[in-house]
């Protein structure tokens, strides 16, 4: 696509851009760290964590203020005007993002960074994989407008909901068994909903990234694999 | 980013920058210059014009009167047939009382070039017009002839020789005596604008020129106008831009150009020798004044039309207004005022045109001002014309006085136009 | 204006299909225009537009200078006419009623298909002589009672009404720009049109004016259906339903506003719209 006629508006939307692509990488390290302080009990490294999300914060509202400018200064259209309306929401999940990994590094303090299986410890690791991976899928979806891509990252979201579905199952009978396993397992139970959340945030900006490249709202009806809702537990006794 | 700026910093306060200002500042009072000198010869030129003529054309408008007592002898006038008295002997009898010492035959003829030739005239006008003075005297204050309104004006010099002077001793004798009686006097000239044309100066007057002046313009005006708005609406509104319109409108433009005299050659040729309009009449002048008057008219309307602004006829469109009513209603009442002065100045162009007057015989001697368009007459013009022509030194001042009674008129009809243009402004 | 652009312009292609975005609610058409050409004299300004106007909406057509959008939009009331050595093909069809047809008057085309200038252009009269003027050319009152009702109504609807009640035999070159504007609306909706055509009607205003131009005409797709050329793309976005994009005399996409001005299928319409021209 041909530049701006206005160069200072063709700068404005390359800084913004530039800055929803610091964000991501910022969000990945914190997310990476997060899950890192949490499978090897580092608690070190969780502490380090959750100061970082203030950084997340503030970008956001840098990017905030930015695209509420551009949008006030330009009147964007058609396509910038969706591109503009990616960075308030791009920015607005990456916030998110840092908060959930911010919350696991907080759980990490509070069990004292200790895990009670290696099964769990692995489940936990494979899940935080691949959120990491469809994370970092789709920002590099973003960055390079690569629409199929971004239909990957989103239809790739089944996988983190079923591994967290197994996951909460195996921490109920973990609870259920052993009545003081409950604290420890509600943390961790939280930190995989945490990366489930990363997921759907991640799959929300590949909803994005799709409505900037085509124009177009993705179906709202995706197939949904965590059926942890409709889950009974059946309590002994 | 390119560079916008091409030169480096520009030092604003050199000598070279200060030359280059100063020879700037230095052209423009120049070029003003230049306007006010070109300016003041053009007033100055025109001031020595109009005071040549009032200087000269002043005393035109003052008539040397002679108060003389008439004894209306009945054995002169018969009270019942007052007009057919004989007049002659009565004006005699009457300049005799005044110079009793006049008793040659020369004498007497010397002493009765005192008044105007037509002083009998006069006399029998005043007792037909009140035959109760038969038998008793009447006074009356008549026009002084020629060589006498000179001399009184101061325009003869006494101490020349008799021989070259055109009043001689005896009448300068006489003249003395009326003015030791009281009975010269020097009122304003109405009778310059109230008489017709006369082979005497102080008789001759403008009214037949004015009147005659009156029916071509209005004859002109009748056919131009109409004429005129009516080509220039079809031209501007109607004709398709083609070649024919194209040769057409050339062809107005260049007639706006030709010499009157041309069109008077024309009047000649086909107004009185084809259509046997009568010689000398306002109808063919004033026909010859509308051929000469219509490119302008055509023009000034043209330009009017086109000044209205097409904002208002797309308006009137874009409602549903045909083009007759997008015309009739809005494009000419707005372009009428310009019309107006156009026409204006057209006819007052028109009133100053000689040319082509003297080639229909609109220079002819009347001494009643015409009856109707199709009487002869002369124009003011064209009257001006026949005095500057005349030998007799009072005419010499009313040639003046006649150009600076036409020109009295080009500024009130000017004057006319400018209020109409200031009356009905362009309101949009 | 057009005829400068003309001039040093390539020659559109002919075969270019026009990229159509059918509305999600389609409305009957009023207007149709089937392969519209207009020539001035040898240069060729429109070429082979076809467009459905949808009744009482408000259509947009947008483009930059010299595109062909004013020359179709005075297609649509035969204003070219005027022109010399204009010549329209094609086919214009007033509710399935050729424009072009002998059997048509212009002048009753003009009183159904009424236009606003760009330029606000009230008579110099009257406020109620320029709203009279319509009605009292095509004999639409009966009485003088009527007609006063109708310059009355009309204002009303131009929402001018309340600002001129007290001044209405005062010239209406001597209200402000905006009122001059929303008078010539008046002016053009006293004759009771189905069509009302605007040529940049805000482009003379300040932004205050053009807001209460705008609202009115929003107000207006009630009863007609408006044609708008506009120069201000947000303007097209906020008034309009429908937008088309005319460029080099070709129409290159009409649709929804909302789909154009978020969403443009064709590529010169994005580029347009976003400012990345040339």
């Amino acid at each position: 696509m041909s530049e701006h006629t206005v160069s200072a508006y063709e700068e404005e939307l390359r800084v913004l851009a530039g800055k929803i692509a610091e964000m991501g990488g910022l969000a990945e390290i914190l997310v990476a760290d997060a899950v890192k302080a949490l499978t090897r009990g580092d608690l070190a490294l969780a502490k380090r964590v959750i100061p970082e999300d203030r950084r997340l914060d503030q970008m956001q509202r840098e990017i905030e203020d930015a695209a509420i400018l551009v949008i006030a200064r330009r009147q964007p259209m058609a396509s910038d005007l969706r591109e503009v309306v990616s960075f308030l929401r791009i920015a607005n999940d990456l916030e998110r993002i840092g908060d959930l990994a911010k919350n696991i590094a907080k759980r990490v303090i509070a069990i004292d960074g200790q895990m009670i299986s290696k099964k769990l410890t692995v489940g936990l690791d494979h899940m935080a994989e691949i959120a990491l991976q469809q994370l970092n899928s789709v920002l590099d979806a973003y960055g390079n407008k690569d629409d199929a891509l971004a239909l990957e990252v989103r239809l790739g979201d089944d996988e983190i909901d079923a591994l967290y579905t197994s996951l909460f199952r195996e921490l109920l009978t973990y609870m259920m068994e052993d009545p003081r396993n409950i604290s420890q397992c509600t943390h961790l139970l939280f930190c995989a909903k945490n990366l489930e959340r990363i997921g759907d945030h991640a799959t929300n900006v590949a909803e994005t990234v799709h409505y900037v490249i085509t124009g177009e709202m993705m179906d709202p009806d995706r197939p949904k694999a965590d059926t942890t809702s409709l889950e009974r537990v059946a309590l002994p006794g | 980013m390119s560079e916008t700026a091409l030169t480096g910093p520009v030092d604003w306060t050199s000598d070279q920058a200060a030359g280059r200002r100063r020879s700037r500042h230095a052209a423009n009072r120049r070029l003003q210059f230049y306007g006010i000198a070109a300016i003041s010869t053009a007033v100055g030129l025109l001031g020595i014009l109009i005071a040549t003529l009032v200087i000269g054309g002043y005393p035109a408008f003052f008539q040397t009167k002679l108060t003389i007592d008439f004894p209306i002898k009945a054995e002169y006038v018969d009270a019942a047939d007052p007009a057919a008295g004989n007049y002659r002997n009565v004006v005699r009898d009457a300049l005799r009382e005044l110079a009793p010492e006049a008793t040659t035959p020369a004498q007497q003829r010397q002493l009765g070039q005192l008044l105007t030739n037509n002083a009998q005239f006069f006399v029998r006008d005043a007792v037909v017009a009140n035959p109760s003075v038969i038998g008793r005297t009447l006074t009356l204050t008549l026009p002084a002839a020629d060589p006498i309104d000179q001399l009184n004006k101061g325009l003869i010099d006494r101490d020349l020789p008799e021989s070259q002077r055109r009043v001689n001793d005896l009448q300068l004798g006489y003249y003395d005596t009326l003015v030791a009686g009281g009975r010269v006097s020097a009122p304003f000239n109405w009778a310059l604008f109230f008489n017709s044309d006369s082979r005497f100066p102080e008789l001759a007057g403008l009214a037949g020129a004015i009147t005659g002046s009156f029916y071509a313009l209005l004859i002109c005006f009748l056919i131009s106008f109409p004429v005129g708005i009516a080509a220039a609406i079809y031209l501007e509104e109607f004709a398709p831009r083609n070649r024919w319109t194209y040769l057409i409108e050339v062809n107005i433009n260049n007639l706006a150009a030709v010499p009157s005299i041309v069109f008077g050659l024309l009047g000649l040729a086909v107004f009185i020798q084809i259509f046997g309009i009568p010689r000398s009449a306002p109808l063919a002048g004033g026909m010859v004044l509308a051929l000469m008057t219509l490119p302008t008219m055509i023009i000034v309307t043209r330009n009017a039309l086109k000044a209205v602004p097409p904002s208002i006829r797309e308006g009137a469109l874009g409602v549903g207004a045909s083009k007759h009513q997008v015309i009739m209603h809005h494009v000419l009442p707005l372009a009428l005022p310009g019309i107006l002065t156009g026409t204006i100045i057209g006819l007052a162009q028109a009133l100053g045109e000689t040319a082509p007057l003297l080639l229909v015989g609109m220079n002819a001697f009347i001494t009643s001002p015409p009856g109707g368009i199709l009487e002869a007459s002369t124009a003011l013009p064209t009257q001006i014309f026949i005095w500057a022509d005349s030998p007799e030194r009072g005419f010499t001042s009313r040639t003046s006085a006649g150009i600076l009674v036409l020109l009295g008129f080009l500024i009130v009809m000017n004057g006319i136009a400018i209020f109409l243009r200031q009356r009905l402004e362009r309101r949009w | 204006m057009a005829d400068v652009a003309l001039a040093t312009r390539d020659v559109p292609t002919p075969e270019f299909q026009t990229v159509r975005t059918p509305d999600p609610h389609p409305r009957p058409t009023k207007v149709k225009a089937d392969n519209v050409k207009v020539f001035y004299g040898q240069k060729q300004a429109l070429n082979g537009v076809s467009i459905d106007i949808p009744v009482k909406s408000v259509t947009a057509f947008i483009g930059p200078s010299g595109c062909g959008k004013s020359t179709f939009l005075r297609c649509l009331n035969r204003m070219n006419d005027t022109i010399d050595g204009c010549r329209v093909e094609g086919e214009i069809l007033l509710d399935n009623r050729d424009i072009y047809d002998a059997s048509l008057d212009v002048v009753e085309l003009r009183a159904r298909v009424g236009m606003v200038f760009q330029k606000p252009n009230p008579f110099p009269k009257s406020i109620f002589d320029n709203v009279a003027y319509g009605p009292k050319i095509h004999g639409l009152a009966r009485s003088k009672a009527e007609l006063e009702e109708i310059v009355v109504s009309s204002l009303q609807k131009a929402s001018l009404f309340n600002e001129v009640k007290d001044r209405l035999h005062e010239p209406g070159t001597g209200l402000s720009g905006g009122q001059q504007q929303r008078l010539c609306i008046a002016r053009t909706i006293a004759v009771s049109p189905d069509v009302i055509l605007m040529d940049e009607p805000c482009s003379a205003l300040d932004p205050i004016a053009t807001a209460k131009v705008e609202e009115l005409i929003d107000e207006l797709r009630e009863n007609f259906t408006i044609v708008i050329v506009t120069h201000s793309m947000q303007q097209a976005a906020r008034v309009s339903q429908r937008t088309a994009f005319f460029h080099l005399g070709t129409l290159v996409e009409e649709g929804p506003t909302d789909h154009v001005f978020t969403n443009p299928s064709e590529r010169r319409t994005q580029d347009y719209i976003t400012g990345r021209f040339g």
